[in-house]
């Protein structure tokens, strides 16, 4: 009750200052620019904010919350675009959206896959907002109880999420996603600062691995190539069968699916510290667990996208829990949107614990703003779903250099660096050979994601702990063994049970057919040598800085293991065993009429010709060529599309005040922008 | 509206004359229609981000013609891959603003391998500084009396962003006062480090001034904190003084004298308090590149000299970016002079320490 009246006023005084219509036209003004940007994978909330930052200082505070809410609520609803027709995860919100989306474009469904994803996205908004309505004037002590022990157990969750998605052979998913886990750990040590593959002569390496460029790789990048090969359209199906009608009744009919992972979604989020990249892992994994036949898990199961979608949407509301009572930032455009909140009106608005105290009516407009920019980003959205869904019946090899355009330049975004784009093709390549021989990507993408938190939270519980039990054994199992963690620990080794027995029947990949013994054998051999590298480079860590050595060093050697096993059983097993998968034995890869290296050459020359004459000349260069080369138009049609896609990138990145990548043409000469 | 703009103008110069006494004002160039990149070698995300959004707009106003400031963010190998950046540019047209904080600071003075960039080659132009306050748990705290002499048994945990980050100042004042504190590496900003304190798995925690006031005072005033010492500020003469922000509370100087074991002079001294200028009275600078013609200069020291004298600016600047001392011209090379000379033999001994405290070494591997 005291709850009650407390925010019942506060309440009224928010619906007051959110239902102005200037209010509501600011609002809807953010949520487009949003969904524009949301649109381009790898730019997300951050570039958007970092836009309206200028506008920010001395405005009107309602006026700009709504501006800025709008922008960033709608970010997690619009990358489903890429995610879902593209196959292209638009931001860590969006990976597990892939795994179904993207097959479910494939059969020519897009626009059910959407409306699907985009009901649940506002249904999770919607209760993420109900719920911290109440939940917020509460929410103090339940995030203080969340210490290291616990979030390293969630983090542990999320990692155990690895049991589903492992693929026919369990072992083989654990590799993978030891492998994830010691890509994650490339860099500067957060404990020691000791380098791990890494050197000091390539500074770029030392800040380690972006997760942008890592989702780009592992996802987007094989199933370009792949498609590209084939020369067809991303749908097989000429005609677009499932309404945008259906995908909302797909919605409905899993209801309650949807609230589950709405829930899961708001309590992830408002964990400080996590973020939401373990959220839709762990909706996803349990929406494989709650369906009854899991064999179109991967295939285009609905499922797959209504969970997934419920919780990041909900997540957003969630995390504003730490960012309002802590002034936290949940994530990077919570922090920026911490910053800009402080340029607004005179400044007398501070996010933090004050927030709750004085400026609780502020604080409820922004999560019902927050709620209210789900809806009407929502509804625009479905609304050009069934007209965006048609790019899936173009030829793709008329839309694959604009792709290769859009993920080369949002990979530079994340370090503004050629690396960047080296970086893209190294790990695409990784995930060309991980989907060819059946190797768990999702596996490899959730070790990569919970890399660091797992080996953080592992360090400081373990150095917490230890100073407990120093004061005494009973406080130190106190500390380790709290209700919330024991609680944790049940539902992960539930999860990895059950998780186990059912990811036989869970083919991220398909079926994919078993061959030759060579090539497997090749890649195998491979991976096991850079475990090998990376566990004998953390060996030569000194002592003295063991935190920094363990994690990479125990990892690499239970990977390596389960590797030995897999080379025994390679020895021992005919070529037709499950163990030498190959999809270029059978399958659409096998009969595409494009070499894979030849292809992949293209992208390649990109990356090249960017070295030499920057980005702009390059891809010019590479539009021109593609076109009259590898889809044989007319030159006039060629040049017409380059001339469209040049145009497009540089009003993108004019508007957004961003560089291009330079070569070496740059160094040597001045030129003007965009050719910088 | 022009003439609104020069009177200004004139009114500017003359605080501007006064304040730089040392400095002839002259007519500025027409910067309009111009766009300003200032580039921040950080994320948006960070304190510098806020910092140089917050000055942007007003640097924009100050600044004749008022050509447009655009803040740039360029992240990378913790700040020295911008600042790297930054040495290889060259005057142009003054349209290049660069901004460097304690953390660039820090591995500069360090001796990182990865730093390419020299601070003498680069003309200050504007510099703010933070102060920082040190508190402990309930428990603790109750053991404090004004020296350290009941905490030296006690096991500290300290939630920290890396040994040689800012935190070098925190982890080596009390090492020096001679208590026990294990810092738990990679959290991922001091917000994370008060979380930690609140959850009770921290028992001593700092903060700079502005998270102190917004985030900290709650919790003292709540009970569950006991604040413990600031790092103090510096006088006209480099001593250390009270800082004003908590004139109630005593520097690190005053517990450490008090202290027995501790000392205000020496190696260890001497390390502390050059790392302390170059990490908090001076910790933000702006820059123009090498090779800056002096009239650029100069109209941007005006410019921020115009900036400081806003009837509004203390108000302003308070809630957005904190109470910080704002250095300009004359005073902002002092700033810079103070917080990019250290003695060797300081130097030494930090690097020594680390060495032994953290096993952490900044050689090529």
């Amino acid at each position: 009750m005291e709850l009650l009246t407390a925010a019942l006023p506060a309440l009224g005084e928010a619906a007051n200052l959110i239902f102005q219509p200037v209010v509501l036209g600011y609002l809807v003004l953010g949520v487009v620019m949003g969904l524009a940007i949301g649109v381009f994978p790898g730019l997300g909330g951050i570039a958007g904010l970092s836009l309206l930052l200028p506008f920010m200082f001395g405005m009107e505070p309602v006026l700009g919350l709504a501006l800025m809410i709008g922008m960033v609520a709608v970010v997690p609803t619009s990358d489903t675009f890429a995610s879902v027709l593209m196959g292209i995860p638009g931001s860590s919100a969006s990976q597990a959206t892939v795994l179904d989306g993207f097959p479910l474009a494939r059969k020519g469904e897009a626009a059910r896959a959407l409306s699907a994803a985009f009901s649940s996205s506002l249904f999770g908004g919607l209760v993420g907002a109900t719920f911290l309505t109440f939940f917020i004037l509460a929410a103090r002590p339940l995030v203080l109880a969340f210490g290291l022990p616990e979030m390293l157990m969630v983090t542990i969750l999320g990692l155990s999420m690895v049991a589903i998605l492992a693929g026919r052979i369990a072992l083989k998913g654990l590799a993978a996603a030891g492998l994830g886990l010691l890509v994650g750990t490339i860099g500067e040590a957060d404990a020691g600062g000791s380098l791990r593959m890494a050197t000091y002569d390539i500074p770029y390496l030392t800040d380690g691995l972006k997760l942008v460029i890592v989702g780009l790789g592992i996802f987007a990048i094989p199933e370009i190539v792949s498609l590209l090969r084939q020369d067809k359209s991303i749908s097989s199906t000429a005609t677009l069968g499932g309404g945008w009608l259906d995908g909302v009744r797909d919605w409905f009919a899993n209801i309650w699916l949807s609230v589950r992972c709405s829930m899961i979604g708001v309590a992830v989020g408002v964990i400080p510290g996590l973020g939401g990249s373990v959220v839709d892992w762990i909706a996803y994994g349990h929406a494989v667990q709650t369906t009854k036949d899991k064999s179109q898990f991967g295939k285009g199961e609905i499922r797959g996208i209504v969970g997934p979608e419920s919780s990041n949407n909900a997540k957003e509301g969630g995390g504003l829990v730490p960012t309002l009572l802590f002034g936290i930032p949940g994530s990077g455009s919570m922090a920026v949107f911490i910053g800009a909140v402080a340029l607004l009106g005179s400044g007398d608005i501070e996010v933090g614990p004050s927030m709750l105290k004085n400026n609780l009516d502020i604080t409820y407009s922004i999560v019902w703003l927050l709620a209210l920019a789900n809806v009407v980003g929502t509804l625009l959205c479905i609304a050009a779903s069934g007209g965006i869904a048609r790019l899936t019946t173009i030829r793709f090899t008329l839309v694959a250099p604009f792709l290769f355009m859009l993920i080369a330049f949002a990979a530079f975004q994340s370090g503004q660096d050629l690396f960047d784009l080296v970086a893209l093709f190294a790990i695409g390549l990784i995930g060309i050979f991980l989907r060819r021989f059946d190797w768990s990507r999702p596996a490899f993408l959730i070790g990569f994601v919970l890399s660091n938190p797992a080996e953080t939270f592992t360090n400081q519980a373990y150095q917490i702990a230890a100073s407990r039990f120093r004061r005494g054994f009973e406080e130190g199992i106190d500390y380790i063994f709290s209700p919330i963690v024991i609680v944790l620990i049940v539902v992960t080794v539930v999860s990895i049970f059950f998780g186990i027995r059912q990811a036989k029947s869970i083919q991220a990949e398909g079926d994919v057919q078993s061959g030759s013994k060579r090539a497997p054998l090749i890649f195998l051999l491979l991976f096991t040598a850079y475990l090998v590298i990376a566990v004998v480079d953390a060996s030569t860590i000194p002592d003295d800085v063991f935190t920094d050595k363990v994690f990479p060093l125990t990892v690499g050697s239970i990977s390596v293991v389960c590797c030995l096993y897999l080379l025994f059983r390679m020895m021992t097993r005919p070529e037709t065993d499950t163990i030498f998968a190959d999809k270029e034995v059978a399958g659409e890869d096998a009969e595409a009429g494009r070499g894979l290296w030849s292809t992949l050459a293209w992208f390649a020359g990109l990356l090249v010709l960017s070295a030499v004459f920057g980005f702009i000349v390059a891809l010019a260069l590479f539009l021109l060529a593609f076109f009259r080369v590898r889809a044989g138009l007319e030159w006039a049609w060629s040049a017409l599309l380059t001339a469209a896609g040049i145009a497009f990138m540089c009003l993108v990145a004019g508007l957004l005040n961003r560089d291009f990548p330079p070569g070496l043409l740059q160094s040597l000469v001045e030129l003007p922008w965009p050719l910088t | 509206m022009s003439s609104k703009r020069s009177s200004l103008r004139h009114v500017a110069a003359g605080i501007g004359a006064t304040l730089l006494a040392a400095l002839p004002v002259s007519a500025a160039a027409d910067m309009s229609g111009k766009t300003v990149q200032w580039v921040i070698p950080f994320s948006e995300t960070g304190g510098s981000a806020k910092w140089a959004n917050f000055f942007a707009p007003l640097l924009s106003e100050a600044l004749p013609g008022k050509p447009t400031v655009v803040v740039k963010f360029m992240p990378g190998a913790g700040s020295t891959k911008g600042a790297n950046w930054f040495q290889r540019q060259k005057h142009k047209d003054g349209t290049l603003l660069f901004g460097s904080s304690g953390s660039t600071q820090f591995p500069y003075l360090l001796g990182d391998p990865r730093v390419r960039y020299e601070y003498k080659d680069w003309n200050p132009v504007m510099a703010t500084g933070t102060g920082g306050v040190a508190y402990l748990d309930k428990k603790s705290g109750a053991r404090f009396d004004g020296t350290a002499n009941k905490l030296k048994d006690i096991e500290f945990i300290y939630g920290s962003q890396g040994a040689t980050r800012l935190d070098l100042v925190p982890l080596l004042a009390w090492r020096m006062l001679g208590m026990k504190v294990e810092p738990v590496f990679g959290i991922k900003g001091r917000g994370d480090g008060r979380l930690m304190f609140e959850r009770g798995e921290a028992n001593i925690d700092y903060q700079t001034s502005s998270a102190y006031l917004s985030g900290s005072m709650p919790l003292v005033k709540a009970g569950t904190a006991v604040p413990m010492m600031s790092w103090g500020a510096l006088d006209a003469n480099g001593n250390i003084v009270r800082d004003p922000t908590f004139p109630d509370i005593a520097t690190f100087k005053e517990v450490c004298e008090a202290t027995a074991g501790c000392e205000t002079k020496g190696d260890a001294w001497d390390a502390w308090k050059a790392f302390f200028v170059a990490g908090f009275p001076s910790q933000k600078i702006a820059f123009l590149p090498r090779g800056t013609p002096k009239e650029v200069i100069d109209t941007y020291e005006t410019a921020f000299a115009k900036v400081k004298a806003r009837p509004d600016f203390a108000k302003i600047s308070a809630k957005r970016v904190g109470k910080y001392p704002m250095f300009v011209g004359a005073e902002a090379k002092a700033a810079l002079g103070t917080a990019t000379s250290v003695p060797d033999k300081a130097k030494a001994f930090v690097t020594g320490w680390l060495k032994e405290a953290y096993g952490v070494s900044l050689k090529k591997k």
